[in-house]
Protein backbone atom coordinates (compact mmCIF):
# COMPACT_ATOMS: atom_id res chain seq x y z
CA UNK A 1 0.00 0.00 0.00
CA UNK A 2 1.14 3.28 -0.74
CA UNK A 3 1.93 6.14 1.45
CA UNK A 4 -1.22 8.90 0.84
CA UNK A 5 -0.17 12.25 -1.07
CA UNK A 6 2.76 10.52 -2.48
CA UNK A 7 3.62 13.70 -4.17
CA UNK A 8 2.49 16.62 -1.96
CA UNK A 9 2.66 19.88 -3.13
CA UNK A 10 6.16 21.90 -1.81
CA UNK A 11 4.70 24.35 0.34
CA UNK A 12 6.63 26.99 -1.35
CA UNK A 13 7.61 27.54 -5.06
CA UNK A 14 10.45 29.75 -4.37
CA UNK A 15 12.96 30.61 -1.16
CA UNK A 16 11.86 34.01 -0.99
CA UNK A 17 8.21 32.28 -0.04
CA UNK A 18 9.54 30.74 2.71
CA UNK A 19 11.81 33.36 4.17
CA UNK A 20 8.64 35.39 4.29
CA UNK A 21 6.33 32.90 5.61
CA UNK A 22 9.12 32.22 8.37
CA UNK A 23 9.47 36.05 9.42
CA UNK A 24 6.09 36.56 10.15
CA UNK A 25 6.17 33.38 12.24
CA UNK A 26 9.22 34.45 14.33
CA UNK A 27 7.91 38.11 14.55
CA UNK A 28 4.23 36.98 15.97
CA UNK A 29 6.54 34.46 18.39
CA UNK A 30 8.38 37.47 19.70
CA UNK A 31 5.43 39.01 19.99
CA UNK A 32 5.41 42.15 17.49
CA UNK A 33 1.72 41.16 16.64
CA UNK A 34 -1.15 38.65 17.57
CA UNK A 35 -2.27 36.24 15.01
CA UNK A 36 -5.45 37.64 14.82
CA UNK A 37 -3.64 40.97 14.13
CA UNK A 38 -1.58 39.26 11.01
CA UNK A 39 -4.52 37.12 9.44
CA UNK A 40 -6.59 40.85 9.45
CA UNK A 41 -3.62 42.21 7.61
CA UNK A 42 -3.33 39.25 5.42
CA UNK A 43 -6.91 38.83 4.61
CA UNK A 44 -6.95 42.61 3.60
CA UNK A 45 -4.51 42.34 1.13
CA UNK A 46 -5.84 38.74 0.01
CA UNK A 47 -9.15 40.70 -0.11
CA UNK A 48 -8.08 43.51 -2.74
CA UNK A 49 -9.92 43.18 -6.13
CA UNK A 50 -6.74 42.62 -8.13
CA UNK A 51 -5.80 39.41 -6.37
CA UNK A 52 -5.60 36.21 -8.39
CA UNK A 53 -8.28 34.09 -8.05
CA UNK A 54 -6.05 30.88 -8.45
CA UNK A 55 -4.52 32.61 -5.54
CA UNK A 56 -0.70 32.43 -7.34
CA UNK A 57 0.45 36.09 -5.63
CA UNK A 58 -0.96 34.76 -2.11
CA UNK A 59 3.06 35.24 -1.16
CA UNK A 60 3.51 38.95 -3.25
CA UNK A 61 0.64 39.58 -1.16
CA UNK A 62 1.45 37.98 2.16
CA UNK A 63 5.24 40.16 2.21
CA UNK A 64 2.66 43.48 1.49
CA UNK A 65 0.66 42.58 4.32
CA UNK A 66 4.04 42.14 6.31
CA UNK A 67 5.12 45.30 5.01
CA UNK A 68 2.08 47.14 6.21
CA UNK A 69 2.19 45.36 9.60
CA UNK A 70 5.90 46.55 10.02
CA UNK A 71 5.03 50.32 9.14
CA UNK A 72 1.96 50.18 11.22
CA UNK A 73 4.29 49.11 14.24
CA UNK A 74 6.98 51.74 13.49
CA UNK A 75 9.47 48.71 12.45
CA UNK A 76 10.67 50.31 9.00
CA UNK A 77 9.01 52.60 6.70
CA UNK A 78 7.70 51.58 2.73
CA UNK A 79 10.23 53.87 1.67
CA UNK A 80 13.09 52.23 3.58
CA UNK A 81 12.18 48.97 2.26
CA UNK A 82 12.26 50.19 -1.37
CA UNK A 83 15.50 51.60 -1.18
CA UNK A 84 17.08 48.94 0.41
CA UNK A 85 15.69 46.27 -1.73
CA UNK A 86 17.37 48.74 -4.59
CA UNK A 87 20.94 48.45 -2.76
CA UNK A 88 20.65 44.70 -2.57
CA UNK A 89 19.91 44.48 -6.36
CA UNK A 90 22.87 47.11 -7.23
CA UNK A 91 25.00 44.76 -4.85
CA UNK A 92 24.02 41.93 -6.99
CA UNK A 93 24.88 43.23 -10.23
CA UNK A 94 28.18 44.41 -8.84
CA UNK A 95 28.90 40.82 -7.21
CA UNK A 96 31.00 38.63 -9.36
CA UNK A 97 29.34 35.44 -9.91
CA UNK A 98 30.44 32.06 -7.72
CA UNK A 99 30.68 34.92 -4.95
CA UNK A 100 28.03 35.06 -1.65
CA UNK A 101 26.14 38.81 -2.59
CA UNK A 102 26.78 41.04 0.57
CA UNK A 103 25.39 44.40 0.78
CA UNK A 104 28.91 46.42 1.14
CA UNK A 105 29.14 45.27 -2.78
CA UNK A 106 26.52 48.06 -3.18
CA UNK A 107 28.48 51.20 -5.51
CA UNK A 108 26.40 53.56 -4.00
CA UNK A 109 26.51 52.36 -0.35
CA UNK A 110 27.14 54.90 2.03
CA UNK A 111 31.19 55.24 3.24
CA UNK B 1 19.73 43.69 -23.18
CA UNK B 2 23.22 42.92 -22.81
CA UNK B 3 24.30 40.77 -20.51
CA UNK B 4 26.55 42.92 -18.99
CA UNK B 5 26.68 42.01 -14.88
CA UNK B 6 26.94 38.42 -13.35
CA UNK B 7 23.89 38.58 -10.54
CA UNK B 8 20.67 39.80 -10.78
CA UNK B 9 18.36 39.60 -7.78
CA UNK B 10 14.49 38.95 -8.70
CA UNK B 11 12.67 41.82 -7.34
CA UNK B 12 10.71 39.75 -4.41
CA UNK B 13 14.79 38.27 -3.58
CA UNK B 14 15.32 41.53 -2.89
CA UNK B 15 12.44 42.19 -1.12
CA UNK B 16 12.79 39.56 1.12
CA UNK B 17 16.81 40.53 1.48
CA UNK B 18 15.78 44.19 2.30
CA UNK B 19 13.69 43.08 5.22
CA UNK B 20 15.80 40.69 6.45
CA UNK B 21 18.58 43.27 6.80
CA UNK B 22 16.12 45.69 8.61
CA UNK B 23 14.16 43.12 11.26
CA UNK B 24 18.08 41.66 11.80
CA UNK B 25 19.40 45.69 12.16
CA UNK B 26 16.50 46.13 14.45
CA UNK B 27 17.00 42.71 16.72
CA UNK B 28 13.69 41.38 15.29
CA UNK B 29 14.57 38.31 14.13
CA UNK B 30 17.52 35.64 13.95
CA UNK B 31 18.72 34.62 10.57
CA UNK B 32 19.26 30.76 12.80
CA UNK B 33 15.39 30.87 13.81
CA UNK B 34 14.18 31.46 10.32
CA UNK B 35 16.26 28.72 8.96
CA UNK B 36 14.93 26.36 11.33
CA UNK B 37 11.55 27.14 10.60
CA UNK B 38 11.45 26.90 7.46
CA UNK B 39 13.01 23.57 7.90
CA UNK B 40 9.71 22.53 10.36
CA UNK B 41 7.42 23.46 7.68
CA UNK B 42 9.38 22.36 4.69
CA UNK B 43 10.74 19.08 6.27
CA UNK B 44 8.68 17.97 9.74
CA UNK B 45 5.33 18.80 9.95
CA UNK B 46 2.74 17.60 7.19
CA UNK B 47 -0.36 15.90 6.97
CA UNK B 48 0.68 12.75 7.85
CA UNK B 49 0.42 13.81 11.60
CA UNK B 50 -3.39 14.35 11.40
CA UNK B 51 -3.67 11.05 9.79
CA UNK B 52 -2.18 9.21 12.36
CA UNK B 53 -4.71 11.71 14.73
CA UNK B 54 -7.89 10.02 12.27
CA UNK B 55 -6.57 6.56 12.60
CA UNK B 56 -6.54 6.71 16.22
CA UNK B 57 -9.87 7.80 16.41
CA UNK B 58 -11.02 5.15 13.96
CA UNK B 59 -9.25 2.12 16.17
CA UNK B 60 -9.93 3.54 19.38
CA UNK B 61 -13.23 4.52 20.54
CA UNK B 62 -11.69 6.43 23.59
CA UNK B 63 -9.44 8.63 21.79
CA UNK B 64 -12.10 9.23 19.37
CA UNK B 65 -14.60 10.55 22.54
CA UNK B 66 -11.80 12.44 23.64
CA UNK B 67 -11.06 14.01 20.28
CA UNK B 68 -14.79 15.40 20.00
CA UNK B 69 -14.53 16.80 23.47
CA UNK B 70 -11.24 18.11 23.25
CA UNK B 71 -9.21 18.22 19.75
CA UNK B 72 -6.84 20.63 21.43
CA UNK B 73 -5.77 18.09 24.25
CA UNK B 74 -6.34 14.97 22.18
CA UNK B 75 -3.87 15.92 19.41
CA UNK B 76 -1.40 17.45 22.00
CA UNK B 77 -0.72 14.02 24.15
CA UNK B 78 -0.18 12.50 20.89
CA UNK B 79 3.09 15.21 20.46
CA UNK B 80 1.22 17.81 17.91
CA UNK B 81 0.75 20.84 19.26
CA UNK B 82 2.62 24.51 18.48
CA UNK B 83 1.50 27.28 16.15
CA UNK B 84 -1.87 27.29 14.60
CA UNK B 85 -2.66 24.24 16.28
CA UNK B 86 -3.82 26.17 19.87
CA UNK B 87 -7.27 25.84 19.35
CA UNK B 88 -8.71 22.85 17.47
CA UNK B 89 -11.45 21.28 17.06
CA UNK B 90 -12.54 17.64 15.24
CA UNK B 91 -15.86 17.65 13.32
CA UNK B 92 -16.80 14.05 12.21
CA UNK B 93 -18.34 13.02 9.34
CA UNK B 94 -21.27 10.48 9.63
CA UNK B 95 -23.85 8.90 6.90
CA UNK B 96 -25.91 11.73 6.93
CA UNK B 97 -23.11 14.85 7.18
CA UNK B 98 -20.07 16.01 5.61
CA UNK B 99 -18.09 18.21 6.49
CA UNK B 100 -15.90 21.00 4.59
CA UNK B 101 -13.33 23.64 5.88
CA UNK B 102 -12.33 27.06 4.78
CA UNK B 103 -11.10 29.87 5.74
CA UNK B 104 -13.16 32.60 3.95
CA UNK B 105 -10.92 35.86 5.52
CA UNK B 106 -7.27 34.16 4.71
CA UNK B 107 -5.48 30.45 5.09
CA UNK B 108 -6.07 29.57 8.69
CA UNK B 109 -5.31 26.43 8.57
CA UNK B 110 -4.26 23.64 11.56
CA UNK B 111 -0.56 23.46 10.67
CA UNK B 112 0.32 20.76 13.57
CA UNK B 113 -2.15 18.31 11.86
CA UNK B 114 -1.87 19.26 7.73
CA UNK B 115 1.36 21.54 7.50
CA UNK B 116 0.70 24.46 5.52
CA UNK B 117 -1.96 23.91 3.11
CA UNK B 118 -2.18 23.88 -0.65
CA UNK B 119 -2.20 26.43 -3.12
CA UNK B 120 -6.30 25.53 -3.56
CA UNK B 121 -7.07 26.50 -0.14
CA UNK B 122 -5.55 29.83 -0.09
CA UNK B 123 -6.86 30.82 -3.63
CA UNK B 124 -10.00 33.45 -3.67
CA UNK B 125 -11.95 30.56 -5.91
CA UNK B 126 -12.12 28.26 -3.13
CA UNK B 127 -12.41 30.89 -0.32
CA UNK B 128 -15.36 32.18 -1.76
CA UNK B 129 -17.31 29.55 -2.68
CA UNK B 130 -16.91 26.98 -0.48
CA UNK B 131 -19.68 28.27 2.08
CA UNK B 132 -22.30 29.79 -0.94
CA UNK B 133 -21.89 26.23 -3.06
CA UNK B 134 -20.23 23.62 -1.04
CA UNK B 135 -21.62 21.12 -3.13
CA UNK B 136 -20.50 22.14 -6.43
CA UNK B 137 -17.31 23.22 -4.97
CA UNK B 138 -16.96 19.25 -3.86
CA UNK B 139 -17.92 18.37 -6.96
CA UNK B 140 -15.25 19.81 -8.96
CA UNK B 141 -12.65 18.03 -6.46
CA UNK B 142 -14.91 14.77 -8.06
CA UNK B 143 -16.71 14.24 -4.48
CA UNK B 144 -20.62 14.30 -5.39
CA UNK B 145 -22.36 14.06 -2.41
CA UNK B 146 -26.12 12.35 -2.54
CA UNK B 147 -28.79 15.47 -1.90
CA UNK B 148 -30.12 13.65 0.86
CA UNK B 149 -26.57 14.57 3.03
CA UNK B 150 -26.09 17.72 4.79
CA UNK B 151 -23.14 19.36 4.27
CA UNK B 152 -21.68 21.56 7.25
CA UNK B 153 -18.99 24.08 6.33
CA UNK B 154 -16.71 25.58 9.08
CA UNK B 155 -14.82 28.44 8.31
CA UNK B 156 -11.72 28.77 10.18
CA UNK B 157 -10.29 31.97 12.24
CA UNK B 158 -6.94 33.28 13.45
CA UNK B 159 -8.24 31.41 16.64
CA UNK B 160 -10.09 28.10 16.10
CA UNK B 161 -9.08 25.51 13.23
CA UNK B 162 -10.38 22.50 12.09
CA UNK B 163 -9.90 18.95 11.53
CA UNK B 164 -12.24 16.98 9.66
CA UNK B 165 -12.68 13.14 10.58
CA UNK B 166 -13.72 11.16 7.81
CA UNK B 167 -16.29 7.85 7.85
CA UNK B 168 -13.39 5.13 8.04
CA UNK B 169 -13.70 3.25 4.82
CA UNK B 170 -15.68 -0.39 4.64
CA UNK B 171 -13.81 -3.32 4.66
CA UNK B 172 -10.88 -1.95 7.08
CA UNK B 173 -12.17 -4.00 10.38
CA UNK B 174 -9.37 -5.13 12.46
CA UNK B 175 -6.59 -3.34 10.74
CA UNK B 176 -4.08 -1.79 12.80
CA UNK B 177 -3.53 2.12 12.93
CA UNK B 178 -0.08 2.29 10.89
CA UNK B 179 -2.20 0.72 7.88
CA UNK B 180 -5.39 2.78 8.55
CA UNK B 181 -3.39 5.55 8.96
CA UNK B 182 -2.61 5.21 4.95
CA UNK B 183 -5.96 5.76 4.02
CA UNK B 184 -6.09 9.26 5.26
CA UNK B 185 -5.15 11.79 2.54
CA UNK B 186 -4.73 15.49 3.51
CA UNK B 187 -8.09 16.33 1.11
CA UNK B 188 -10.03 13.94 3.17
CA UNK B 189 -9.39 16.06 6.44
CA UNK B 190 -10.16 19.36 4.91
CA UNK B 191 -13.24 17.41 3.79
CA UNK B 192 -12.89 17.75 -0.16
CA UNK B 193 -12.19 13.68 -0.22
CA UNK B 194 -13.14 11.04 1.37
CA UNK B 195 -10.47 7.97 3.36
CA UNK B 196 -9.28 6.03 0.90
CA UNK B 197 -10.74 2.91 -0.23
CA UNK B 198 -8.46 -0.20 1.17
CA UNK B 199 -6.74 -1.64 -2.10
Amino acid sequence: MSPPDPAPEAPFDAPWQAQAFAMVVALHRRGLFTWAEWTEALGAELACATARADGADYYTRWVAALERVLQARGVAEAGEIAALAEAWARAARATPHGTPIALENDPQAAP
Amino acid sequence: MPHDHDNELDPMEARLRALETVLTRKGLIDPAAIDAIIDTYEHRVGPRNGARVVARAWADPDFADRLRRDATAAIAAMGFSGRQGEHMRAVFNTPQTHNLVVCTLCSCYPWPVLGLPPGWYKAPAYRSRAVMAPREVLAEFGLTLPDSMTIRVWDSTAELRYLVVPMRPAGTEGWDEAALTDLVTRDAMIGTARALEPA
